[in-house]
């Protein structure tokens, strides 16, 4: 068949294809409506009549593999026909689709119920490959805490509850001050006086109502720190107190969960994603905090004011990918911004055997209990 | 044998405000000697009074954590990067 500039294959090939590790590109090429009765898992989907439009992002490459399906076998061909005349070289259609598939006794993945609201909402995310309906089920599933409603959180949270991660649970014990609009931009000249958690949830409800907020009026403390984390599937760390972040550090170790680090300071900022088992924790980085005369923060030094910004979304941004499974997490790497050289800089982070937190004596004696 | 370090933005007062500053020195050890004879005041900022580096500091040698190698005796030969990095205290609230 690949004077076509195609090879067919039957469903039993298909899914040893998916299962190798030359895993193809899978592209269901059904109408929208077939794509939510169900469609196999992994798939991205581009309508026939869209993918020659669709497969540029979806495939960069023109020598990747490609598996095409649809619902008998004739649509994929066709597809395929359209995109050897692109310049893919490396395509296979699924005789039989989905229709073969099923019959043959493998699975098909029950399409997740977004609302027609929802399709509309995450349509962006619905397009990409590796979020997809399955991604942005995920998301509305997850549950994101975030300590502190500040410089790093308020933009994190924004973006986190503009790409639908369904549960934010935010803790911080401040109130709003003007001073702090000229970076926090959850916040509005308004609110000036409210609680910090009571404005975000605000903001957060406005901008979507498929986020459950919960807004913690108070302080992290090793006392309250495993029930704010319970549940919780990844924090946005935005502490500024060496207290709260040790104490978060040893619970999320203990729990298994990640955290994303960050901090700044008047140009610079830094970022790294805390992975307990895949990485180091903050306790590997810094076994013991500065005196803090030692360790001065924005509030007397300054910062500008979209650093927090950037930073807080590049944490957001992390958190997605953890959420999600997809890319390269910044474990083990930490990621420093400095904005007026407009530079990043990436030093490569390591597990301390010895750390008092995460090391193997730790974990033998349980001691960051 | 010019290496250059980073200093960061929380010390750089004691530096006289220079992001990046030229020292020599075949080790670790003797690139933040010389740093800390020409910038007295950063010395305690970055060593213990018997003189290793305070546990809340992080060196990093073209990319890497001193500690995971050979400490102050890891080697610095001339164009290489040092990068200090004390614990950072801000969320910005
Ligand atoms: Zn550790």
């Amino acid at each position: 068949m690949t004077t076509k500039g195609f090879t067919e294959v039957d469903a039993n090939a298909a899914q040893q294809l998916l299962a190798s590790p030359e895993r193809p590109i899978l592209i269901d090429v059904r109408e929208q409506n077939e794509w939510d009765a169900g469609y196999l898992h992994g798939a991205t989907h581009a309508p026939k009549g869209t993918i020659s439009f669709a497969i540029a992002n979806i495939a960069p490459d023109k020598s990747a593999p490609i598996l095409l399906y649809c619902a008998g076998g004739v649509r994929s061909a066709a597809a395929a026909e359209t995109l050897a005349g692109l310049g893919y070289t490396n395509l296979r259609s699924m005789a039989g689709g989905i229709k073969g598939w099923s019959e043959a006794g493998l699975p098909v993945v029950e399409t997740t119920t977004l609302t027609p609201e929802q399709k509309s909402r995450y349509s962006r995310h619905l397009l990409l490959p590796g979020v997809g309906a399955e991604g942005q089920a995920k998301l509305l599933d997850a549950r994101v805490l975030l300590v502190g409603a500040g410089g790093l959180g308020a933009p994190a949270a924004l973006y986190l509850a503009a790409a639908g991660v369904g549960h934010l649970r935010i803790i911080d014990f401040d109130v709003v001050e003007a001073s702090n609009l000229q970076r926090q931009v959850i916040h509005t000249t308004e609110r000036v006086g409210m609680p910090k958690v009571e404005s975000a949830a605000v903001q957060i409800r406005a901008l979507n109502p498929d986020v459950q907020v919960e807004p913690i009026n108070g302080a992290l403390t090793v006392d309250n720190v495993a029930s704010l984390l319970d549940g919780v599937d990844v924090v946005i760390d935005g502490t500024d107190t060496f207290e709260a972040r040790y104490a978060l550090n040893d619970a999320a170790v203990k729990l298994g969960i990640p955290v994303v680090h960050a901090g700044v300071f008047r140009f610079e900022g830094q970022l790294t994603v805390l992975a307990p088992g895949r990485g180091p924790c903050y306790r590997c980085l810094h076994p013991t905090p500065p005196p803090p005369e030692m360790a001065p923060g924005c509030g007397v030094a300054g910062v500008l004011g979209v650093l927090p910004g950037a930073i807080g979304v590049l944490q957001a941004t992390e958190a997605l990918k953890l959420l999600l499974g997809i890319g390269e997490p910044l474990i083990g790497r930490l990621l420093l911004w400095d904005a007026l050289e407009g530079s990043f800089t990436e030093l490569t982070v390591q597990r301390d055997p010895h750390c008092a937190a995460c090391g193997s004596a730790a974990t033998a004696k349980g001691v960051q209990s | 044998m010019s290496v250059s370090v980073r200093i960061p933005p929380v010390l750089r007062a004691h530096v006289g405000g220079v992001k990046v500053v030229q020292m020599s020195g075949a080790t670790l050890g003797e690139v933040l000697s010389a740093l800390v004879v020409a910038h007295a005041d950063l010395r305690e900022q970055i060593f213990e009074s018997d003189g290793a580096l305070r546990r809340w500091v992080n060196v990093y040698v073209d990319g890497a954590d001193a500690r995971h190698l050979a400490g102050l005796e890891t080697p610095t030969p001339a164009g290489i990067e040092v990068v200090i990095l004390p614990a950072m205290a801000g969320g910005s609230r």
